[in-house]
């Protein structure tokens, strides 16, 4: 064997040495003023011209837990409703053929350019423009009688988080490479196959993130459906504090269950990334 | 008489300003196994994906097994096909991209079972055998269950090769399959595809490999600037080729 070079002198070895802790005395007084702050702010509330019994009392009735029953069942429906027309508006957009493609940006801009609020008031003032409905020669009824709190909610909510769904899908759809269009056609998909097969399953990765995202706006937008009478928790705590004055202790109440409901929905979120993160991880089985 | 499998004639394309394909004819026997040599641009490829309709001709006509692809002529006139009777035909071919195109967030496995279960609509068991099968074919039988993110990128082309294969083509289409490839994985790719051809099957292989297409093939293809500019037997062209250009594009490579 040949024998290496001899070393330079001047350079020690360092092998056994330890790396000293650092102070970090930035970090220590920045954080003790955080926490002062904090105090601060906890002594004020507690001083202030609250009374937190009435919180705690308030928490657990029927009218605030039947509240947010409403809230979830109406964000999770209105969020699908969203999703299915996001997912269908997305894969118009993306289509050859121009008469999709017009309406499904129509679709986009229309609900997208107006406020929710004013859609959700439209919705349930529906009856004023057409008092009666129906399929001609089939089925009619009242206006007033079909457009129900919940159906205004339900449809004001999904139809416009549908605006933006197809915008998120559309993005996770352009994410997956065109090889995989490719692919899918060499082994004779057609193009709905290939998007349902192979890239939609793709793109799902993308989009759940933004998704997530949208669903807690989705959450805290059912608040929003207050005004047109729909039992969810802001409306119901509104109804309670119309009665007893206590307006303050009973919009804390409703901010806690949405912080609480927001809260757990950020694990569930992980969990679903989870199951479409297939295959992009070099995880031995 | 025996019939090309594929018959091409005075096929053109272009994108936009630039022509790739220039008035091309050429005929593919049952059983050939063909290389398409060239510089890039030269139109290979873009003749690979017209005969699997990833590309559209602008002219000309191409035969498939008999068949006139993409178009049905009726009085006098050409009418494109639907997309679901163009589908039927790419089922004729299979074709094996440069960059693989496996599907990530399925197996191995998976892959080869997805065209003959979802598109043919035969049954899981007996589609699961035969995909247990190609696998052993191409030397991966312990990688089954592997994603695509977890195989190199030869077995990535292994797989790919066999789920072209699942499909029972007529016709295997290689687009530049080792030229993505780190040096040391070519041989296994190449290995395989020799094994193919001496199997009987009819391919077009675009390639850069000149040494597998001396070897493998029965006739090489020298294309340039959208035409064929000259073929014949691997050792005529490769070993005393005729035109000017194929000299300088040989000397050039080798």
């Amino acid at each position: 064997m040949r024998p290496a070079p001899a070393l330079a002198e001047g350079f020690p070895d360092l092998s056994g040495m330890k790396v000293a802790r650092e102070p970090h005395w930035f970090r220590w007084i920045s954080a003790a003023l955080i926490v002062l702050v904090l105090a601060a702010i906890v002594r004020a509330f507690a001083n202030g011209q609250i009374e937190w019994s009435y919180v705690s009392r308030f928490l657990t009735v029927k009218v605030i837990l039947e509240g947010i029953v409403n809230t979830m069942v109406m964000a999770v429906l209105a969020m699908m409703l969203g999703i299915f027309l996001g997912i269908v508006v997305a894969i118009m957009r993306l289509s050859p053929n121009p008469v999709l493609k017009t309406v499904a940006a129509g679709y986009t801009w229309l609900f997208r350019g107006t406020p929710l609020i004013l859609q959700l008031l439209l919705w349930f003032n529906l009856a004023l423009v057409f008092p009666t409905i129906g399929i001609p020669g089939l089925w009619s009824a009242r206006a007033v009688d079909v457009m129900t709190p919940f159906l205004a909610a339900l449809l004001g909510l999904g139809i416009n988080q549908g605006a933006y769904t197809s915008e998120v899908m559309r993005a996770g759809m352009l994410s997956v490479d065109v090889g995989q269009y490719e692919a899918a056609q060499a082994i004779g998909m057609g193009r709905l196959r290939a998007l349902r097969r192979i890239v939609l399953p793709q793109a799902m990765r993308v989009v759940i993130p933004p998704l997530g995202n949208e669903f807690i706006g989705m959450v805290k937008a059912t608040s929003l459906a207050s005004v047109i009478q729909y039992p969810e928790l802001l409306h119901n705590a509104e109804n309670i504090y119309y009665a007893n004055s206590r307006v303050i202790e009973l919009l804390i109440v409703a901010g806690l269950w949405y912080l609480l409901v927001v809260s757990i929905l950020t694990p569930l979120q992980m969990l679903l990334e989870r199951r479409f993160a297939r295959g992009t991880l070099r995880l031995a089985r | 008489m025996t019939k090309p499998l594929v018959a091409i004639r005075s096929v053109s394309k272009s994108f936009g300003e630039f022509q790739a394909l220039k008035n091309v004819s050429l005929d593919v026997w049952p059983g050939e196994v063909m290389c398409l040599i060239g510089a890039s641009g030269s139109g290979k490829t873009t003749l690979l994906r017209c005969i699997n309709q990833l590309a559209v001709i602008d002219s000309g006509g191409i035969w498939l097994d008999g068949e006139l692809l993409g178009v049905r002529e009726q009085s006098g006139k050409l009418h494109r096909l639907s997309e679901r009777e163009i589908g039927r035909q790419r089922l004729k071919t299979g074709m094996v991209f440069q960059r693989f195109n496996l599907f990530p967030h399925k197996t191995a496995l998976e892959n080869i079972t997805e065209g003959p279960t979802q598109v043919q609509g035969r049954k899981a068991e007996e589609v699961r055998s035969e995909a247990l099968e190609l696998l052993r074919r191409v030397g991966l039988a312990a990688k089954a269950d592997s994603y695509p993110a977890q195989l190199s990128g030869g077995q990535q082309q292994r797989v790919a090769i066999a789920r072209a294969l699942a499909m029972k083509p007529m016709l295997m289409l290689f687009d530049e399959p080792t030229s993505a490839l780190d040096p040391e994985l070519v041989g296994e790719v190449l290995a395989v595809m020799k094994e193919l051809a001496k199997s009987g099957m009819t391919m077009m292989v675009v390639t850069h490999e000149l040494g597998f297409a001396r070897e493998v093939a029965d006739r090489v293809v020298y294309m340039d600037q959208g035409a064929i500019v000259e073929q014949g037997r691997a050792s005529d062209v490769l070993g005393a080729p005729r035109e000017e250009r194929t000299k300088a594009f040989l000397s050039a490579v080798i």
